[in-house]
């Protein structure tokens, strides 16, 4: 076939892209080089859109190991002992074919982690939905949720807590992202870089078949009604490969002989040979003949644009082939030397013994389009001015019931309870907590992580929202008693063609770096994922922030449940009465209209970092941080999970009732404390100049308000676990 | 005391059975499926996981592993051998104990807590344990226990059954049954009580940081009771 402008746009490239490539040749492409260039070149591979703002992010810390550019993040955490971390989206995949399409996101995220030498030790995962009116949502709600414990149940990984939320600006578009925490000694990380001239190109793994061929230009484009002729895109998940891979992997990594590895992800082996081969400033040389291959007469083309799952490349020692040959065939799995480093800088395939492409590495990485996109700035909405004769008839009660039993806010329990928290026997903070804990095995360190996202925010004003999701990500940490580290984010976000979406994305960036730059709580890896677009219609903005934090003693975590009865409850932060954009505002009055809360980063680390001195000190007994629903919605949460209850009191503000309790203003936690250590509590907190309210006193099981109106916490619990199963058994 | 576990391809609590073991004073050694001979050892444990990937049916090819017929030999001369959740399906697949696991009853995966109540006492495993009642964790797709009628009134006649589901106070009614198995049955022996296959994973409750500590109780009595 002879390549031309349309067959070029047809793979996804613009007019202009594909006049640089003949340019960059010299010459016109083949068919094989035009489907590597539209790999590499497509939003998913190359960033072409996005590089251009996340070079703003900051990186750098005396924490971080490696930050973005490599398969994840590592940090360092003591003790010759780091943490590789990364989440990934999954999106376009999962909508087309949601159960496929969520178990090989949670693969190749695994991937990614033990790529670098190290064992997955904790999954996480962000999903959202449409409406839940939304014909599709429920069966896109099972399927995802069987996918991802289909895949990391398989591994034997824990899946220790995750996020899970419902729009209507998802109806076309669900987000699946999938975040892998793998823990390696410092001294045994890997790299994708490969060096050395002549050395072994090996290939690992599955064979290569006709599955997820350009799933990552798919990834690169919005969807129409042909959306169902895209479900051969979409590749297929083995878990039992993978899970052999790993072990083979990591003992092949106990000894010496790995120069570079590389896992195949989007784009296959084009993009792992590529990185691989520019990362080390040399060449690569693959014969196509000895890919292990699943189907026959598979061509060039289809060979090198496969995304088949479970496979990986390495660049081997001289000599080492026979020794790392054995262990791959102990877990039976393919090894095959295809090819050799170079010092060409260029890639060069041969298949049938003819040249099928001959491409200077250079052109795919460096050369790569980058776009500075026109984007459009958002403007802070005006506040709304609530009534207040409107507030005074609402029965207090009624909507805490409402809050607690809306998609958003409901126990997820349905969704955890099918994947496997508790494997590798380190989890001791099981999801539906503020962060997932697990202990790093054999010692008194415990790694806690959550992931966020506050779309509702963002779209109101991206920047504050990018803040905001940073500081939620933050608090859940020190929730837990944990010291914040760092994070990785993945950005959802619609086309980057349009100057509204683009904005939002800008922005958000921008609040993600200026709120992480401020809390020492740097981005070391992540993904941007485009075009989460159906037709017109685009996504809320939809940054998914996985943060991670360490607790050096384990003993010392902190559960959000009520421990005692009698102890007292505080909110720590300042309570002003923001209203617009909680879920009270947007649910309860219908009013979808005005600014996000602020954020006040000095409050948010000064807040933050008073707490965990406190928790250090011993003197809490939970812990919780106020987040949407707000305070009353905090507190009885903290109620539920400890079967206690608690005698509220609204402090002599000028706010009114509702808006106190159920204003989401930033930068609150609430605690509980013993009688004892109330007063070194206090004085601590005014020493650090924290704000704090008491709140009350916890009882047996009745959540009672300002001794007027009063709940059992029994029917409180109803209201939050029976939404889901509900809905899921209709 | 000696004990082996064995790794499947596609094993994945073999490890944690490891630290359990360990932890409770076994001298333990990982063996491999495709190794012909067991090490000498005084329980023999077939650990959880997805071995071969639970393709065909949960257990079968694993079943039919090289070491297996040195397991199903010291299992026929009376050695301990004890099946952990896939374990437990591929002791069904072996015939050594009667029955299949089926799918869980609502199609889903079930990680949890749960209750069961010790049926048979005069066993290695169970015996001169006080608690009526143990808090196991479970976490499987298929542990739904299913026999045919003759089989079951063999089962009870010979007092097979380990352990049911049941609430905290022992009670064993259906709502307490996480996972449609025929008589709330969450374990069972081979006739002389010296294999047992259980869906609850003890190896994840041996430390009161993690869900609970009844695992803790049942291997430190297995040890004493193997002295």
């Amino acid at each position: 076939m002879t390549v031309n402008e349309q067959i070029a746009i047809d793979h996804g490239l613009k007019k202009d892209e594909y006049t640089k490539i003949c340019e960059l040749l010299d010459r016109t492409p083949n068919i094989t080089e035009l489907g590597i260039f539209s790999a590499m070149w497509n939003e998913h591979c190359s960033y072409k859109s996005s590089r251009i703002h996340l070079k703003n992010l900051p990186t750098k810390g005396k924490q971080v190991i490696q930050g973005p550019g490599e398969n994840a993040g590592v940090v360092d955490i003591g003790d010759n002992d780091a943490i590789v971390f990364k989440i990934e989206s999954h999106n376009h995949p999962s909508f087309i074919e949601p159960y496929q399409g969520a178990a090989t996101g949670v693969g190749g995220i695994m991937r990614d982690v033990f790529t670098m030498g190290a064992r997955p030790i904790a999954n996480l995962n962000s999903i959202h939905f449409g409406s839940p009116q939304h014909k599709k949502t429920k069966n896109l709600l099972r399927g995802v949720v069987h996918g991802i414990g289909g895949y990391g149940n398989c591994m034997g990984v824990p899946t220790i807590a995750g996020q899970t939320n419902f729009d209507s600006s998802y109806n076309g578009n669900i987000l699946v992202n999938a975040m892998t925490l793998g823990l390696v000694k410092k001294d045994k990380i890997f790299y994708s870089k490969a060096a050395g001239l002549n050395k072994p190109v090996i290939y690992v793994g599955s064979k290569t078949g006709r599955d997820g061929i350009h799933g990552a230009s798919m990834a690169s484009a919005s969807f129409d009604e042909k959306i169902e002729e895209k479900k051969p895109t979409v590749q297929v998940g083995d878990p039992f490969t993978e899970k052999l891979l790993l072990e083979a992997c990591l003992e092949l990594m106990a000894g010496d002989s790995i120069i570079a590895i590389q896992d195949m992800g989007a784009a296959g082996l084009t993009s792992s040979s590529i990185e691989m081969a520019s990362k080390g400033n040399l060449g690569i040389e693959i014969n196509l003949n000895n890919v292990p291959c699943r189907e026959t007469k598979m061509t060039p083309y289809e060979i090198m644009l496969s995304e088949s799952q479970e496979r990986m490349l390495i660049v081997l020692e001289n000599g080492k082939e026979e020794q790392a040959k054995k262990i791959f065939d102990k877990w039976n799995l393919d090894f095959a030397v295809i090819g050799k480093t170079t010092n060409s800088k260029k890639i060069e395939l041969f298949f049938n013994e003819e040249q099928v492409a001959d491409i200077p590495v250079n052109t795919l990485v460096e050369n790569s389009p980058m776009y500075d996109r026109k984007w459009k700035k958002a403007k802070l909405p005006k506040k709304n001015k609530i009534k207040k004769e409107n507030l005074k008839n609402l029965k207090i009660i009624y909507v805490l019931k409402k809050v607690l039993s809306d998609p958003n806010v409901c126990s997820k329990e349905w969704i955890w309870q099918q994947y496997d928290h508790t494997v590798m026997g380190d989890t001791i903070q099981k999801p539906g907590g503020d962060s997932g804990v697990v202990r790093v095995h054999g010692t008194d360190k415990a790694i806690a992580a959550s992931v966020d996202s506050s779309a509702v925010y963002c779209w109101a004003h991206p920047l504050t929202g990018g803040k905001q999701v940073v500081c939620e990500s933050f608090r859940n940490l020190i929730s837990v008693g944990a010291k914040p580290v760092a994070i990785t984010n993945c950005l959802n976000f619609g086309s980057p063609e349009k100057e509204d979406n683009m904005g939002e994305f800008v922005e958000c960036v921008q609040g993600i770096g200026e709120a992480s730059e401020y809390l020492k709580f740097p981005v070391v890896s992540g993904n941007v994922s485009f075009y989460n677009q159906t037709k017109e219609e685009g996504i809320k903005p939809t940054p998914s922030i996985g943060g991670v934090g360490l607790i050096k003693d384990y003993k010392k975590m902190i559960t959000m449940d009520f421990k005692e009865i009698g102890n007292t409850v505080l909110v720590i932060g300042k309570t002003e009465g923001h209203i617009d954009q909680s879920i009270f505002a947007r649910n309860i009055l219908n009013e979808k209209n005005g600014p996000p809360p602020e954020i006040n980063l000095f409050n948010e680390k000064n807040n933050g970092e008073t707490l965990l001195k406190l928790i250090d000190a011993g003197h809490v007994k939970s812990a919780h941080d106020v987040s949407i629903g707000g305070i009353i919605t905090a507190v009885s949460k903290m109620c539920i999970k400890g079967n206690k209850g608690i005698n509220l009191k609204k402090p002599k503000y000028l706010i009114n009732e509702i808006e106190y309790y159920f204003a989401e203003d930033q930068g609150r936690y609430i605690i509980e404390v013993s009688k004892e250590s109330l007063k070194k509590v206090t004085d601590i907190l005014n020493k650090n100049a924290v704000h704090f309210d008491e709140l009350g006193t916890i009882n047996e099981g009745q959540l009672f308000i300002d001794e007027k109106t009063k709940v059992a916490i029994d029917d409180l619990r109803t209201s939050n676990t029976n939404w889901l199963i509900n809905y899921m058994s209709k | 005391m000696k004990s082996s576990v064995i790794t499947f391809p596609g094993s994945n609590c073999d490890r944690d059975m490891d630290v359990a073991l360990k932890k409770f004073g076994f001298k333990n050694k990982m063996v491999w499926h495709n190794d012909a001979e067991l090490p000498k050892s005084d329980l023999v444990v077939l650990p959880g996981g997805f071995s071969y990937g639970d393709y065909l049916r949960c257990g079968s090819m694993a079943s039919k592993s090289k070491i297996m017929k040195s397991v199903i030999n010291f299992a026929n001369s009376g050695g301990m051998v004890m099946g952990i959740c896939n374990g437990f399906q591929i002791l069904v697949e072996t015939g050594l104990v009667p029955g299949v696991l089926l799918r869980n009853k609502y199609l889903e995966f079930i990680c949890k807590n749960v209750y069961v109540k010790i049926n048979n006492k005069q066993n290695t495993y169970f015996n001169n344990i006080n608690n009526e009642v143990l808090k196991f964790h479970i976490a499987h797709n298929e542990g739904n226990y299913f026999c045919t009628k003759d089989q079951l009134k063999e089962i009870e006649d010979n007092e097979q059954i380990a352990i049911n589901y049941c609430d905290k106070n022992g009670k064993t009614d259906e709502q307490f049954n996480p996972n449609g198995s025929i008589k709330n049955i969450a374990g069972i022996f081979n006739k002389e009580k010296n294999i047992l296959g259980m869906m609850p994973h003890p190896e994840r409750m041996i430390d009161p940081s993690l869900s609970g500590e009844d695992g803790s109780l049942f291997f430190n009595n297995l040890i004493n009771n193997l002295k």
